[in-house]
Formats: structure tokens, C-alpha cells, sequence
């Protein structure tokens, strides 16, 4: 691999002077932040190290806090999305959504935001007000408030129009621990929707590939739809709500941290025709293509049924499906059944799929 | 190599210069495709595209003919 | 043409259909009595039998020997680090198809060369950088044209329309190359295992037939063009077997939908007014003689080799000592032999290019794995 020492150097230069010894040249690429194989390293090699396997728990959605009187739920994340404003949706609802649902998928009720906009220098001021009523209006929607929030703007060129962190934090309303630790043998796995629509739909806007057809993200508020599963005494086991890196990337994860074997059946896993299409055009994997209003439940079997007629009747759950099932056979494996019988192990990509012509 | 994914030609547009081009739809996705390697192709008529040019129309005759081949295997894998 | 297609004629589910895939394995099944060793040509052919498990499904005695039909795998390092620099180049923008921004040449891949500063962009079509040339008339726009004779059809349309309309911030560093003479370079082999081979259904589409008469009469090996879908392929594989159990070697056609036997006569025009035949590296293989296709002088100034000074000089640049490339990419190893195989060499560190490529065989080995 390439020697990149020529353009670093420990001195004062482009990042100030950095005391840390030299790390062998090696530059953060795109591909650290495609949630594939990459941004595990940063995560394994970097994050967990300085800041402890205990306090980073169990690498769910969101940290749950046992605080006295209650149990809290607590998640950051950081959306530097491009362009700002996509088919269904913009960078507004995303920062919202994004972390309401993380706090659901432990089991708890979002309930306040922290947001913090780094904004570049030049940017309209009516598109940063498009953003912020877009980020009010999914607040509004979800149920949660915004109630804290900091802003900096950065020069021309150092930023990409506005990067939002948003941190939350909820109340557990789930009756028994959610997360991959409860996840069982013999339990069996829901999607809540088609899969596919928001990275095909922000990458048809950024690569200016002009397709036309029904390619619109699904970013979407999911903590109502979590809320009425556990209201009907749904015993949810583990959720995930599937982002970048898509179903697979999802499944791969959630095998690795129960370490039983996740077994997918490919003609179960809903796909949009659009999506589908536009994937076959452009050589890409619906199942590792990004969603911002999807998730996985994993239950007792026994509770399929009702869990996905509470899913049906839900606007968000129209297109619930069940796709696959727990067992033992692969510890650690997420398998993938074909229509032809075939099984094929499942693992992260290298990066971001981007369209092929092989 | 090779990604070649088969849309029907639903209009063709008159462009500027050399290039003639067409709408092509691909299951509900609409994408514009580069006619000019296949002057002959119609409106109505299926064809294959890679990397942004129209290469081939898919035979009528010879598809039917594949699909009838399956319809044939799938009848004979059924016998006693 | 003298039917017509059905109104809700669906162009792909039939080929996809698992009962018609049960019912060629059966027909397969019954039709072979001794195992057989068939290569598909195709990139795009090894990732769909490894993603569906074809290989799997055959019966035991039938191998499938995986070709070197994938242009970003056989893209010269040294090509790799001339686009490398053109997209460190101040003013310059560097266009490519997405499945070469992740391949390493000597040192940088595109995509390490854009963490420090490179301009590069993914277009879809040769004709997408040409519109960014017209766009943007201050910056140099080069386009990293690399392909099978399916893409250099399109890349030759899209010179002559710069030729055409007089655009001169735009060229083309040209990686092409094409089948028949890599196919009779493997098959002259001695050590080559190959009985029956599945010729490449889009390069057909261009090419036609015509040209591998002379390698099925010279070689005795059965070429039947093939699809890529399940059910194509499987066509494809049973008339080899009906050949090979019948002793002949002939050349077939079960593409015939989408590959006619005379492939597209215009896009060989536009291939002929545009290229010509060149000596062509083949990455990990060496240099087989007449195998690529050049820009002719007089769409010189559109060859960016022409156009612009290098530092990299053309040559033999090595991989990784230990990577089996030139090995897998001839159908004498599969992957899994590797003995970096996803150890030391896996699609996000790889050692060679048929892993980070996504029709290469290692990364659909790799991807698609199996378990015991």
C-alpha cells in the first residue's frame, strides 16, 4: 500500500502540531465512513481502545444509563449528508430522526435533542432556515424537543454547507432489556418495511445520475411505530435500525454481537420495484444500500403474527415483512438463503458501493 | 464485465449533433440511453444497455423461443 | 424481426426463475457422465455463479474455471498510476467508472490519490465526462476508459463527438482489451485445464461469433456464448456438456436473444473508425500481443498518453510478490489456494487487483463465502 508520509509530517503544518508520534502516514478515506468494513477498524482500533469496552457497552444503537428512579437511554450522531436536500427528504429530518430512532431501538421513548449545527461560511441563510424548520417540524412530529443546541460556522471550503450532530436521550418504556444480548435461538426476524429507498435516493442526487422514477428516501420518525409494539406487549428482543451499510451490514453486526447465526431468506427481503431497478441499473446490492426509516426486530417466533399486524397498520409498517430466523448452527455468521437454495456468509463491504459497469 | 440491463425504448429524443438518444424504461426507472449504436431500434422494442449506450435489441424471436425451450424443460422435469 | 414481444413481456424474471434453474440442473444432471472443466470467460459471469451458488448446485463432477474477463483486474498497474497522477494535477479532473476508484496501482489507488487531494469523479458513461468537458472548457477532463469490447464501442461515440464538436479539454487514457487473443493465449497454454468455454454474452453482443471459429477448430474446445443471469448461465453450461458429451466443438449460441451471431456490426464500425489493435499488459498475465485497443493517430489528441507527460513510465510494475493474480486470472488457481486469502489480502487490503475488483474472482470468493 502506498507510502502517504510525504504529505504528513509531525510539524506545525496542515493540522496543527500534533504531539502524537507518527502512525505510519495513513489518511482517513471515504471509505472509513461507510459503516462497512473500514469504519469497524476506526471503531475497534481507535474508539474502543481510548475510551473503554465498558463505557461503549455494547455498541447498540444507544448507551442505556441506569440512573436512580429510572432507566435512561443516551445517543449521539453526526450527519454530514450531500446534498443537503435530497428526493424525501433533507439533512433537517435526518438529524432528528436518525437519533429518535436509536433511542427506540433499545426500547426507550425519546425524549430530548441536542443539536449542533458546524455551518460553512457562505451557506444562505434560507437554506440553513429550510434545515432548521425541516428539523422542528420532525421533532414535532416525534414527540421530542429540541431543548439545547450550539452553532459554529467554519471558513469557506472547510465544511460542505452544514454538518448537525444531534445527541438524545429517553426513558426505557420497554418492560424487559432490549439489545443484541437478548436476541434467542429460535427467534425470528421482521423488517418493517422495503429496503433500499434512502441511499439509492441521495445517490441519485449526488451523483447526478438522472434517473426519474419513484426514488425517494424513507427517513422517518420510527419511535410511534416502536411505541405501539411494545404498548401491545410485544416481547422485543433486539432492534437495529437499519442506516448506512444497509439489512446485510445490520445483520452481520447483530450476528457478530450475539454470536448465533442470523439466517436471511433473500425471496422474503422486501424490495421497492424502483429500488430494485435502479440497483440492477447501476450493479449495487439492495441489501447493503442505506435506509433512514427501516428497522430490524427480532422476537419469539410465537409472536410474529401480532407483531406484524400492529407493523401492517401502521403507515411506517405497511410492507413488514418477515425475513429470516435465529439459530445455532454458525455462531457469529448472518447467512443469506437464495430462491435456489444456495447460503452464502454474509460480511461488511470495503466501503461504499458506488455505481459499475462490470 | 459487462452490466447489461435490458429496458424498452419508450421515446426517442432528436439531440444536436451525431448522438441520438432515447428514453429507456427499466421497470418503472426511466434513464436515457445512447441510440446511436443501434440506428434501427423503435419505439416499443426492447433493448440492452451498458455503461450508457444501447448494444443490442432483444430478439422477439429469439426470446420467445428461449422461454418456450424453459416452458418445454419445466413440463419434462414434471413428468413421471 | 418477425414476432413481437408480448405487452407484459418482463425481460428478466425468467431467467431468474427458480424452477427453471431446478429444471436445467435435472436436465444437466442427466446429461453428464464424466466430470468436466468449463471456464467462464466473464467477471460479471464468476460473481452471479458465486452470489447464487451455481457452483454449488452443479453436479460434483463439473468445475467451473474462472477467466480473466474482468477489465478492472487486468487494468496495468502502471495505467492505474498514470490516472493517478493526471487526478493530482492541478486543473485536471480525473472521470471513471465506479469499479477503478478502489484499485490499487503501485502504490496509490484513486481513491487514497482523493484523500490527498485528487479530483476525481464517478461518471456512469463515457458521454457523462464528455458533458463535464463542455461544462467545465477551463478544466482538463480525462476519462479512464477501461473495457471489453461491450464499453469500447461507447468510448469510440464518445471521441468522435469531442472530435466532432471541436472539444479540447477532453481525453481518454485507454485500458481496453479484448477477448479472443487472451482466450487463445490461455488455451495455447499447456497447463490449462479447460474443456468447454462459456464465451462472454455482452462482448458477443458487439463481436458476434465469427471470431471464435477458429479457436473451438484449433483448440477442440466447445465455446458457447453465454448470459448472465441463473438461467442463463445454466443454458449456457448444458449445451457445453451436450457438446462435450457429444465430442464436438463447435461454437454455439444460447444468448441468442441478446447476442447475435453477427453481434452489432455498427458498434465494430464505430470500434474499427476509432481503435486499433495494440499490445496490451495484461495485469498479473504479462503482455499477450494484438490483445488491446488504442486510439488511431488521428484521434491522437485525444489519447491523454499522447497528450500529456507522465512520470510513471510504462513497464512491468510487480505486485506483491506472493499475490496469485496472474494464476487465478488463468483459470490454474482459485482463490481459496491463495495462501493470503483473506488473511493479508482481503477487499479492503488487498494484494492484487481480482480482489478489490468487483468482478474479480477473489473478491467474489471472498464476498459471497461459504460455509462447511
Amino acid at each position: 500500500m502506498p507510502d502517504l508520509n510525504s504529505s504528513n509530517s509531525t510539524g506545525a503544518g496542515r493540522w496543527g502540531s500534533c504531539p502524537l508520534p507518527e502512525g505510519g502516514g495513513e489518511l482517513i478515506t471515504l471509505a472509513h465512513g461507510s459503516g462497512g468494513r473500514l469504519t469497524q477498524r476506526l471503531i475497534d482500533d481507535i474508539f474502543v481502545p481510548a475510551f473503554g469496552k465498558a463505557s461503549l457497552a455494547s455498541l447498540e444503537d444507544a448507551a442505556t444509563i441506569d440512573f436512580p428512579g429510572s432507566e435512561l437511554a443516551f445517543t449521539t450522531d453526526s450527519f454530514v449528508i450531500h446534498p443537503l436536500f435530497f428526493s424525501g427528504g433533507d439533512i433537517g429530518q435526518l438529524a432528528i430522526s436518525g437519533t429518535v430512532n436509536d433511542l427506540a431501538m433499545v426500547g426507550s421513548e425519546p425524549l430530548f435533542l441536542s443539536v449542533a449545527l458546524v455551518i460553512e461560511e457562505g451557506l444562505p441563510i434560507a437554506v440553513l432556515k429550510q434545515v432548521v424548520a425541516s428539523m422542528a417540524e420532525t421533532a414535532r412530529a416525534a414527540g421530542v424537543q429540541v431543548v439545547t443546541g450550539d452553532t459554529k460556522v467554519v471558513e469557506r471550503g472547510k465544511g460542505d454547507g452544514v454538518f448537525i450532530t444531534t445527541s438524545g436521550i429517553g426513558r426505557r418504556i420497554s418492560p424487559r432489556p432490549v439489545g443484541s444480548q437478548q436476541i434467542c435461538k429460535g427467534d425470528a426476524l421482521i423488517v418493517s418495511g422495503d429496503v433500499g429507498r434512502h441511499g439509492m435516493a441521495v445517490m441519485v442526487a449526488r451523483e447526478g445520475l438522472k434517473l426519474e422514477g419513484e426514488l425517494q428516501s424513507d427517513v422517518a420518525s420510527l419511535n410511534g411505530l416502536v411505541t405501539e409494539l411494545f404498548n401491545a406487549g410485544i416481547a422485543v428482543h433486539c432492534m437495529r435500525d437499519l442506516t448506512r451499510g444497509g439489512l446485510a451490514t445490520a445483520a452481520v453486526e447483530l450476528a457478530e454481537a450475539c454470536q448465533l447465526s442470523i439466517n436471511l431468506n433473500q425471496p422474503a427481503i422486501p424490495v421497492s420495484r424502483p429500488v430494485q431497478a435502479a440497483c440492477e441499473l447501476l450493479g449495487l446490492d439492495p441489501h447493503f444500500v442505506a435506509n433512514e426509516g427501516r428497522f430490524l426486530c427480532l422476537l419469539p417466533a410465537d409472536q410474529v403474527d401480532r407483531a406484524l399486524a400492529i407493523l401492517h397498520s401502521h403507515p411506517l409498517g405497511a410492507n413488514a415483512a418477515v425475513i429470516g430466523s435465529v439459530d445455532d448452527t454458525h455462531p457469529g455468521w448472518a447467512m443469506l438463503e437464495s430462491a435456489y437454495g444456495t447460503r452464502q456468509k454474509l460480511s461488511r463491504l470495503a466501503g461504499d458501493q458506488l455505481p459499475r459497469i462490470c | 464485465m459487462c452490466l447489461a440491463v435490458p429496458g424498452k425504448l419508450i421515446a426517442i429524443i432528436s439531440s444536436s449533433g451525431a448522438s441520438r438518444l432515447g428514453r429507456v424504461d427499466f421497470d418503472g426507472i426511466i434513464k436515457t440511453a445512447d441510440l446511436s449504436l443501434l440506428p434501427d431500434v423503435q419505439v416499443g422494442h426492447y433493448l440492452v444497455v451498458h455503461a450508457g449506450f444501447a448494444i443490442a435489441e432483444i430478439s422477439a424471436d429469439e426470446a420467445l423461443a428461449t422461454l418456450a425451450l424453459l416452458a418445454e424443460l419445466a413440463e419434462f422435469g414434471e413428468a413421471p | 424481426m418477425n414476432s413481437r414481444l408480448p405487452a407484459g413481456y418482463n425481460p428478466v424474471s425468467p431467467f431468474r426463475d427458480p424452477a427453471a434453474v431446478k429444471a436445467l440442473l435435472q436436465r444437466i444432471e442427466s446429461a453428464v457422465t464424466r466430470p468436466w472443466s468449463i471456464m467462464e470467460i466473464c467477471g460479471g459471469q464468476t460473481h452471479a455463479i458465486r452470489r447464487y451458488g451455481l457452483d454449488e448446485l452443479l453436479p460434483d463432477g463439473i468445475e467451473l474455471i474462472h477467466g480473466p474477463g474482468c477489465p478492472v483486474c487486468v487494468t496495468p498497474a502502471a495505467k492505474i498510476d498514470r490516472a493517478v497522477e493526471l487526478s493530482l494535477r492541478p486543473g485536471f479532473l480525473l472521470c471513471t467508472y465506479g469499479d477503478m476508484i478502489r484499485v490499487p496501482g503501485s502504490g496509490d489507488s484513486l481513491a487514497t490519490a482523493k484523500s490527498r487531494g485528487g479530483n476525481l469523479q464517478s461518471v456512469y458513461s463515457a458521454l457523462d465526462a464528455l458533458q463535464l468537458a463542455r461544462e467545465q472548457p477551463e478544466r482538463e477532463i480525462v476519462f479512464f476508459a477501461i473495457g471489453f469490447e461491450t464499453t469500447s464501442p461507447g468510448h469510440a461515440q464518445a471521441v468522435q463527438l469531442a472530435l466532432d464538436e471541436g472539444i479540447t479539454n477532453f481525453s481518454m487514457l485507454c485500458s481496453q482489451v479484448t477477448v479472443p487473443a487472451a482466450l487463445t493465449m490461455l488455451l495455447g497454454d499447456e497447463s490449462h485445464r479447460i474443456d468447454g468455454v462459456l464465451a462472454a454474452g455482452h462482448v458477443c453482443t458487439i463481436t458476434g461469433i465469427d471470431e471464435y471459429h477458429a479457436i473451438a477448430e484449433r483448440f477442440r474446445v466447445p465455446v458457447v456464448v453465454t448470459g448472465f443471469e441463473p438461467v442463463d448461465l445454466l443454458l449456457g453450461i448444458a449445451d457445453c456438456i451436450d457438446q462435450l458429451e457429444a465430442g464436438s466443438y463447435r461454437v454455439g449460441n444460447s444468448y441468442a436473444r441478446i447476442a447475435k451471431d453477427d453481434g452489432n456490426p455498427v458498434a465494430r464500425a464505430a470500434l474499427v473508425r476509432v481503435f486499433e489493435p495494440v499490445d496490451m499488459e495484461w495485469r498479473g498475465i504479462g503482455v499477450i500481443p494484438g490483445s488491446g485497443l488504442g486510439l488511431r493517430e488521428e484521434f491522437a489528441a485525444y489519447d491523454a498518453e499522447r497528450k500529456f507527460q507522465f512520470e510513471s513510465r510504462i513497464g512491468s510494475h510487480d505486485d506483491h510478490s506472493g499475490c496469485i493474480s496472474g494464476q487465478v486470472l488463468r483459470g490454474l488457481a482459485t482463490p481459496e489456494r491463495c495462501p493470503y486469502f483473506g488473511q493479508s489480502c482481503t477487499p479492503a487490503t488487498p494484494l492484487g487487483a481480482p480482489m478489490v475488483s468487483a468482478e474479480g474472482a477473489c473478491a467474489a470468493y471472498y464476498q459471497y463465502a461459504r460455509f462447511e
